[in-house]
């Protein structure tokens, strides 16, 4: 059981800065997710964590202990990696034993853990396999087994469903939430995958270009994010993005592109008097964009005129791609919607769950 | 049926051809060696009559003169103890340089790497008056070490080459993941990475052992001592100015041979996945 906290951290290589000047802290037994795009630093971040990088600056503590100098195999913690890393020559039990053996654990003790940890995960039967003689699914197991065995304060989990089919990972996200329960330890987990991050996580880290971005309760990130980028990457499909300005008229502000203009409820309206005339940038969610006839009850909606580009049905419901003078945007409306490519239709907006970012900062404004 | 019959039919030309090619092969390899086999059991007479004729008699005296008379058991002995060494110390050497030279990049990294293969360009034996000058000053010639040292130099620059490229395609994931349970970096090399190039290793040894094995030259200049000699240098002693025993230096023929036929026999299987690593997956 431990907590842990980055305190400024940076890391460079070469020229290169991958991390900048992160900070911030995971509480005990929390399920934290870094995610970002790819080469976004925070693989790296977990590397520092773990002690396979050495940290340029800053400090990472895990219970209160700066480990800035101790070496991996001391700092109590277990890494499942994205390519599972198992020993190709080792049996399963020896792969999970390995850990064990070399920290001269007594030979009963390491037969209960493993036989322990494999009953966690179902693995009794695999235990006198070769990694080659299993599946993915399987050796992501062993891995997570090798973890386990362990019992250590803190597990690192560097991309460990990406090799995975997308019906395992969904079976293998939820086993993992499973564990974290079950276990009561502090995880920190790294993913591309926003629907990973958002499923898991008690609280999830947005890191963009080595920066940390937003850090919080998967909830809060959707609801509020903190500038466009944690916007467009926490939800799929991603939030739309129009170019405009805000001006008043009439006494109501309306927000307002090239081809669009949507006057903003007068409840919300308060905190852009300051931004009239400068270029912001309007956000709006798929899901708060729908067909005029199927519109849910409660909701302050405003018209726009769009033309429909491509129709993906889902079955639940209809990706509509839309065209707003040269913005294209997606909606998710209902399944009973009839639309036809290339028809002009009127859409409409949730004017209660928008976004609007500064075209320069992109900071949210709120 | 009818099936089989056409592959029967669309295979007969080709499968023709191979099998021709391959046991034709297989004679002119297999015609002498079969040969020397059968004229160990002959006497020299017999094999100047009809050197190509078969044995009368089954019997082994003329092994057992070549292993007690002609001293082949201490020749043997010589060549086992030098070649085993001497593979025993490159193939250790250059495990450790090659996991180092593979994996790690420092300064100056890719000299040493550069310095080793180096080796693999220049031909050893145009070195051997500054070789024997130097063996000399340090009291080695004429000494089995001496030889052991040389044959082991010949080898590390071929055994770097193969183990380095092996090592390098390791994933990097595993020594972390050794590392995280605690393993030092000796035993990452020792407990991980050494066996999961065990194809790599057979290949080096066995292209080590067979030349140090058959090598006339290095023994015929560095050894004087009869009772240091190897088993090619001692073949010479056969070939008398007047009478040559023909049966007995066959038999000390099959002798030379056997050990490797056994080697080959006993590593074909890793060397073949040795060298076809990384073709598939």
């Amino acid at each position: 059981m431990a907590s842990v906290t980055y305190a400024n951290v940076f890391k460079k290589f070469g020229d290169v800065t991958a991390v900048n000047d992160i900070s911030f802290e995971v509480a005990d037994k929390e399920f934290l997710v870094l995610v970002g795009p790819s080469g976004c630093g925070k693989t790296t971040a977990l590397r520092l964590l773990a002690g396979l990088e050495e940290i340029t600056s800053g400090d990472i503590s895990i219970s209160d202990r700066i480990v800035n100098d101790v070496a991996p195999k001391d700092r109590d913690i277990a890494m499942v990696f994205q390519s599972y890393a198992l020993y190709p020559h080792l049996t399963v039990y020896d792969n999970l034993a390995f850990g064990l053996k070399l920290r001269k654990t007594p030979k009963a003790e390491i037969k209960m853990r493993v036989n322990e940890a494999a009953g966690i995960l179902g693995i009794e039967d695999l235990l006198e396999r070769k990694p080659r003689q299993l599946s993915g699914g399987q050796r992501q197991r062993v891995a997570v087994g090798r973890a386990i065995v362990r019992d250590p304060k803190v597990f690192l989990f560097d991309e460990p469903l990406s090799n995975l089919d997308a019906k395992l990972r969904v079976q293998m996200r939820a086993e993992i939430s499973k564990l974290h329960q079950k276990l009561q330890t502090t995880f920190v987990y790294v993913t591309h995958d926003q629907v990973e991050a958002m499923t898991m996580a008690t609280r999830i880290a947005v890191i963009n270009k080595g920066v940390l971005q937003q850090i919080d309760s998967p909830q809060v990130l959707y609801d509020t994010p903190v500038n466009r980028f944690v916007a467009g990457f926490i939800g799929s499909p991603s939030m739309n993005f129009f170019p405009a300005k805000l001006r008043k008229d009439n006494g109501r502000i309306y927000v307002g592109g090239k081809k669009f203009s949507v006057p903003i409820p007068d409840e919300r309206a308060a905190s852009y008097e300051a931004h009239l005339g400068k270029d912001i940038i309007f956000g709006i969610r798929p899901e708060n964009i729908h067909n005029p006839d199927y519109v849910p009850p409660n909701i302050h909606i405003e018209h726009a005129t769009a033309k429909v580009d491509v129709t993906e049905l889902m079955g639940n419901e209809i990706f509509l791609h839309l065209l707003l003078g040269e913005n294209n945007f997606v909606a998710r409306v209902d399944p009973r919607s009839e639309y036809t490519v290339g028809e002009t239709i009127q859409v409409a907006f949730d004017m209660q769950n928008f976004h609007i970012f500064d075209a320069e900062t992109e900071l949210a404004i709120r | 049926m009818s099936n089989q019959i056409a592959k029967k039919q669309k295979f007969s030309f080709a499968d023709f051809g191979v099998s021709a090619l391959l046991w034709g092969y297989a004679a002119v390899v297999l015609l002498p060696l079969m040969l020397v086999l059968g004229n160990t059991m002959r006497t020299s007479r017999e094999i100047f009559k009809n050197p190509a004729g078969l044995p009368t008699s089954i019997n082994f005296d003329s092994y057992v003169r070549a292993w007690q008379e002609a001293n082949f058991s201490i020749y043997f002995f010589n060549s086992l103890f030098i070649t085993v060494s001497a593979v025993l110390l490159a193939t250790a050497v250059s495990a450790l340089a090659a996991y180092i030279l593979g994996r790690y990049t420092f300064f100056g990294s890719k000299f040493l790497l550069a310095f080793f293969m180096a080796g693999l360009m220049l031909p050893f034996r145009l070195a051997i008056v500054p070789l024997f000058m130097m063996l000399n000053n340090m009291g080695l010639v004429d000494s089995r070490m001496g030889l052991i040292l040389v044959y082991a130099a010949t080898g590390i620059p071929f055994s770097i080459f193969i183990l380095a490229a092996f090592f390098r395609q390791l994933p990097q994931e595993l020594s972390e993941a050794a590392r995280i349970d605690g393993a030092s970096e000796f035993r990452i090399f020792g407990q991980i990475m050494l066996p999961l190039v065990r194809p790599a290793l057979a290949t080096v040894t066995v292209f080590q052992f067979v030349p140090l094995w058959n090598d006339f030259f290095f023994p015929l200049i560095l050894l004087r001592s009869t009772e240091k000699w190897t088993l090619a240098v001692g073949m010479t002693r056969f070939f008398g100015e007047f009478q040559t025993d023909w049966s007995t230096l066959f038999a000390g023929l099959v002798i030379t041979t056997l050990p490797l036929i056994i080697l080959f026999l006993l590593a074909t299987k890793q060397i073949i996945a040795g060298l076809t690593a990384g073709i598939g997956k």
